[in-house]
């Protein structure tokens, strides 16, 4: 059964606490959210919560194993800092979503703007549209699909994560390459799409981005590449 | 050729030896130079005020006899769980990672047996850190190294780092040499690379944002610990008024005395101001808000004794805070270590290539085999003293004005010995009335 919480008759702390305090496997209805910063963030339980329109910073950060699906836009930093679960943006999302993030998986069913995937440290994000410039900066480790166009200077400083993009990149930021698309990472797309439920996609015509590693170490002839 | 009178051999006061063999240095490696600690060179400091004590207009406290407290509550506007320290005086933010794992033992112990908080730093929570520290804060840095809900819901206070003393501006860095495996998984790094973390936070940007960003700080971890705010001293006044504005519940100054763990030398000795000179802009923002002992406001950057701290607080700081101190507690560039310092090309006093990991005192280390020399629970004794003997001297002090309370300190309590510091404290010239700048 569903529980309703409705932000126009409730605070920001009171649909939070019912979220962090919920029991298992709870489905949760957020009413009204009326573009209000920091709703569902620091769950810890294995519950579906869905935010019933658009919402603004934060949605989802820091999340543990929740399912959450904005059925709008997202602000800045959706899912920022995610551990595990999923998010899922059923709109656009703005600046520096999944920023930092560790774990879990975001969906982007528009587009995301710039800083998409910023230091990302294992999370899997799919952009079903466009990113913006600077995504995946400084990005550590995990997976950015982006099934549209990707904006100027993608994966600068990237470290390990690997990009995914079909469409057009603008740019390629400092020490990000193109990379060969062996078998494996294809299988590994596969598998996103898979457990994205995004069945309309096929993984040729993907091309993948990553480090050429030759900033990891300072060597002062790299210096005009910073 | 003539063998008439000669001049002595004047040596350059611009191009000293030292600004020679930096440039001898560049010329040679292609690289600036990059060390650890604070500004070495000379600022207006603390030690350019002096307490005038009582006398027949004001009356002193018996040194042991009447109390002088010095218990501070850190963060209770908004937070149900406020930091309660029996000392005005916190260990600042040092990583594992610059830092060794005994290190960080050490002083978690120590600040735990002064009844004080350490602080986590650019590389996430360890549990040696957790299980030793009963009072522990959890940075948040623009890297976000390591930075987990878990470890977030573990802190007794967040401290949202916005700058560093050191380096207003840049980020943290951490060389090659000291990323090993522990460090790299910790960071979710490749081993051996060398990090230089951001210097803005992934997230936000500006003071509007940052507001936001303490509202979920707050959400995840349910109102109960305090949100406190580290900038660098750059422009006080308006940082300090911003960090109110955002909601910070107290807020850490750091001049550039403040040490760092690894930057670069041009960095540490030429951005940001000294630390003499960001208490008072800071505290008038405070006032101004009407906010001034509600936010409390803990000062760092070359605080080494409890004349330090007491005038510190003196100047309207709530309690300070200390890094460098505590590391040479512990035993960083301890002459007993003279032979090893030779060897890496440094002298004892002088040692700060802390980011090559090559320390003989086994602190600024990963290095297992010089880790070992350093003995936590020893280490932890050491500071402890250490936290003490400053509190008691700033207790002595603080009788001695008449004070039954390190915090009633007050500006009125000081002079200035030279022009400079009295114009950076605002309190007069030794011996006249005058502050330069006001009437």
């Amino acid at each position: 059964m569903m529980q309703t919480l409705d932000l126009k008759s409730l605070s920001l702390r009171e649909v939070n606490s019912n979220l962090q305090g919920s029991p298992q496997k709870i489905d949760w209805m957020i009413k009204n959210p009326m573009g209000r910063h920091a709703i569902a963030v620091g769950l810890d339980n294995s519950i579906n919560v869905k935010i019933d329109g658009s919402v603004g910073y934060y949605c989802g950060g820091m999340n543990k194993k929740a399912n959450i699906v904005v059925n709008g836009s997202v602000g800045p930093g959706v899912a920022e800092n995610m551990m595990s679960g999923t998010v899922q943006v059923k709109g656009n999302a703005s600046q520096y979503a999944g920023a930092s993030a560790h774990g879990g998986i975001l969906i982007i069913e528009g587009n995301s703007s710039s800083r998409c995937g910023i230091s990302m440290k294992g999370i899997d994000i799919i952009v079903q549209g466009n990113v913006g410039h600077m995504s995946a900066f400084m990005a550590q480790a995990g997976n950015l699909v982006i099934c549209g166009d990707a904006g100027d200077a993608l994966g600068d400083s990237i470290y390990e994560a690997n990009i995914f993009v079909i469409g057009k990149v603008k740019s390629l930021g400092a020490d990000c390459v193109e990379k060969k698309m062996e078998k494996s990472h294809k299988n590994l797309l596969k598998k996103l799409f898979m457990k994205a439920k995004i069945d309309n996609m096929e993984v040729e015509g993907f091309r993948r981005y990553g480090s050429a590693r030759s900033l990891y170490n300072f060597n002062v002839d790299n210096a005009n590449k910073y | 050729m003539s063998q008439g009178p000669k001049t002595h051999p004047r040596q350059s006061t611009l191009f000293d030896p030292y600004t020679n063999s930096e440039i001898r240095r560049a010329a040679e490696t292609g690289i600036y130079d990059i060390r650890g600690g604070g500004s070495k060179r000379r600022l207006p400091h603390f030690d350019d005020l002096l307490f005038l004590g009582a006398s027949i207009s004001r009356y002193p406290l018996e040194g042991y006899r009447e109390s002088c407290n010095t218990k501070v509550t850190i963060g209770d506007k908004n937070a149900k769980n406020p930091l309660y320290l029996d000392i005005p005086i916190t260990i600042a933010g040092m990583s594992f990672g610059a830092l060794s794992g005994p290190a960080k033992e050490a002083i978690g112990r120590g600040a735990t047996i002064a009844g004080t908080s350490t602080t986590t730093g650019d590389g996430g929570m360890t549990k040696e850190e957790r299980g030793h520290s009963k009072k522990l804060i959890y940075q948040l840095l623009p890297s976000r190294y390591g930075m987990n809900p878990d470890d977030l819901r573990k802190a007794d206070a967040i401290e949202v780092v916005v700058g560093q003393g050191a380096k207003p501006g840049g980020g943290g860095m951490l060389l090659g040499q000291k990323i090993n495996d522990r460090v790299a998984e910790m960071r979710t790094l490749p081993k051996g690379i060398d990090q230089r973390s951001p210097c803005r936070h992934p997230d936000w940007t500006g003071p509007d944002d940052m507001e936001i960003k303490i509202l979920e700080l707050r959400e995840i971890t349910g109102w109960k610990v305090p949100i406190i705010v580290k900038v660098a001293a750059a422009r006080p006044f308006y940082d300090i008024a911003l960090a109110v504005k955002a909601g910070a519940d107290a807020i850490v100054i750091d001049g550039m005395q403040g040490g760092t763990a690894a930057t670069q030398e041009v960095f540490i000795e030429n951005v940001g101001i000294p630390t003499l000179a960001c208490i008072r802009p800071a505290v008038k923002a405070l006032q101004e808000l009407g906010v001034h002992k509600k936010v409390q406001l803990i000062v760092s950057g070359g605080i080494r004794n409890g004349a330090d701290v007491a005038k510190a607080m003196a100047l309207g700081a709530d309690a300070v805070s200390i890094g460098t101190a505590a590391l040479i507690a512990l035993g960083d560039n301890d002459p007993k270590y003279e032979e090893q310092y030779q060897k890496l090309g440094t002298t004892h006093g002088a040692y700060d290539d802390w980011h090559e990991g090559n320390d003989p005192a086994g602190i600024t280390t990963q290095n297992p085999t010089l880790m070992k020399k350093l003995d936590p629970i020893e280490g932890g004794r050491r500071l402890s003293n250490f936290l003490k003997v400053m509190t008691m001297e700033a207790q002595t002090i603080a009788r001695a004005c008449g004070k039954n309370d390190l915090r009633n300190l007050e500006p009125e309590d000081l002079c200035a010995l030279t022009v400079e510091a009295s114009a950076m404290a605002g309190v007069p010239l030794a011996g006249t009335s005058w502050i330069p700048g006001k009437q």
